[in-house]
């Protein structure tokens, strides 16, 4: 992946500069930004019910024993907030979308589409990259709002009704805005913002060098993916940090 | 490789093109080793090979998809390669495989040149697809997707998609490669009508000697990245190397 970092980088400020044809490419756009919500929406959804379940299910009754009932809703909040909700919803789209990207650019490497784009003097970045990057780049930070919503009320849920805990739904949720401000919520979804793009570069990126033929396509969507969530976990630390200060 | 322009539907007449001393390697291996030839304006050069003899690779150097390692590539007199030149003269590859954009329609990747390029208005754009599509025998195929369609309509496609550009130059990569004999034969005289009518220089890379006899004005033999030989077919025919001669007369051996 390293080697690439370089190239991968120069694809992302080709893409920046690319950024004035976005208007042509409005309806591409709108096709990509539709594909991505209606193939995540309900997965997104599920997932993230049972992640603040999960969390609520691991910190409630240990917090609940030492007589801190009242820090659940706040912990299951600001988790799901800062970052659950950002970081494994970046990974759920690298795994369904970064891959479909990934083997349906490498495809059309493969069988000469994009040589044939260039003979047509249409730019392979203007015609295949920015539409995706804009429309994963919109797409990942709205999905992770419904994330954050689904993943407070499967943690409430979960609390209210574990023998355990027994929050009531409204204390679950009056607790969790004692702790969780918006900016908590900004930031994560702004970290969801540059996971997303780090999943559509690379993954355009790996498309756009696959090289052989369905053995090689085959090849760029595992490394898409892989090299996809490994940026997002440093970038989450680096994020972070930053937005920390 | 093209710019958009915004020219009426007149055809421009051919180009020429001089190949001088080109040079390609690939990670140590020579490719192409000093490749000289000349087309002249209008006419139908036919580059014959075996496979692996560094036909596709030249092409590829033509259009501007590959950057040769020395030598240099003239249109008109004119080193291809500046921006300037590429949008001077206009030229179009019908790939081997047909290259079809197979997320979009027939219609849409006849059109695609004009549309990406906001050349004419979208009636425009299918008024000139249909006719495109018609002039290379097509009708009804418009809203097709290109997995729908046969080895031969794949490849006629694709010519009409070349033909949206108004080239003046048509580079064919092995257009008679996986067709029958029938397919084959409405290709090649696809190419002699283009040359009738729209007197666009033409130049098909092929391993196919029907094909290459058939429609050729000169022939230039390669192997091994280098020139053999260039001719009228009945020079090409009566060239006396044995590299050359084995190539166009290689049959099988049945016992009688």
């Amino acid at each position: 992946m390293f080697e690439n970092i370089g190239d991968i980088v120069l694809l992302f400020w080709r893409t920046l500069l690319a950024l004035p044809q976005a208007w042509r490419q409005r309806q591409k756009v709108f096709e990509q930004f539709f594909e991505i919500g209606n193939a995540s929406l309900l997965m997104v959804c599920m997932l993230s019910f049972f992640i603040g379940g999960v969390i609520a299910l691991n910190f409630g009754p240990a917090l609940v024993e030492r007589s801190l009932a009242n820090a659940v809703g706040g912990v299951v909040g600001l988790a799901i907030a800062k970052e659950l909700a950002p970081v494994m919803m970046a990974i759920l789209i690298a795994g369904r979308i970064g891959s479909a990207m990934a083997a349906e650019i490498g495809s059309m490497r493969v069988y000469q589409e994009i040589d044939a784009l260039r003979t047509m003097n249409i730019n392979p970045i203007h015609y295949l990259v920015l539409p995706r990057v804009i429309a994963i780049a919109a797409a990942l930070p709205l999905l992770v709002v419904f994330s954050i919503l689904v993943g407070w009320f499967g943690g409430a849920v979960v609390a209210d009704m574990n023998s355990h805990m027994e929050i009531p739904f409204k204390a679950f949720f009056s607790d969790l805005k004692d702790l969780v401000v918006f900016k908590d919520v900004a930031n994560g979804v702004f970290k969801s913002f540059c996971f997303a793009i780090i999943v559509g570069v690379v993954s355009c990126h790996q498309g756009l060098t696959t090289i052989g033929g369905p053995r090689g396509i085959g090849r760029s969507v595992t490394k898409a993916v892989v090299n996809s969530i490994v940026l997002i976990v440093v970038f989450d630390y680096l994020l972070t940090r930053f937005l920390m200060q | 490789m093209n710019s958009p322009t915004n020219s009426s539907n007149n055809q421009a007449a051919g180009v020429s093109l001089v190949v001088k001393g080109l040079h390609k390697s690939f990670g140590g291996q020579k490719v192409l080793d000093g490749i000289d030839l000349e087309v002249r304006p209008g006419e139908i050069f036919v580059i014959m090979g075996p496979s692996g003899s560094g036909k596709s690779v030249l092409l590829k150097h033509l259009i501007g998809l590959e950057t040769p390692d020395a030598g240099e590539i003239l249109i008109n007199g004119e080193p291809v390669g500046s921006p300037e030149i590429a949008a001077k003269y206009r030229m179009a590859l019908v790939f081997q495989s047909g290259a079809l954009l197979n997320s979009l329609t027939v219609g849409e990747n006849v059109g695609l040149y004009l549309t990406e390029h906001r050349l004419k208005p979208p009636a425009e754009i299918d008024r000139i697809v249909s006719e495109k599509l018609e002039d290379v025998g097509l009708k009804d195929v418009m809203d097709k997707m290109p997995s729908e369609l046969s080895g031969g309509m794949k490849k006629r496609v694709a010519i009409a998609r070349a033909l949206v550009i108004e080239p003046q130059m048509i580079l064919y990569d092995e257009p008679t490669s996986e067709l029958d004999p029938v397919s084959s034969v409405i290709i090649g005289n696809e190419i002699l009508n283009l040359k009738r009518r729209i007197r666009v220089t033409s130049l098909v890379v092929s391993h196919d000697r029907d094909l290459a006899f058939g429609v050729a004005d000169r022939i230039a033999v390669i192997a091994e990245g280098k020139i053999l030989t260039i001719g009228t077919p009945d020079e090409v025919k009566n060239f006396k190397d044995p590299q050359v001669q084995n190539f166009l007369h290689a049959d099988f051996k049945r016992e009688s």
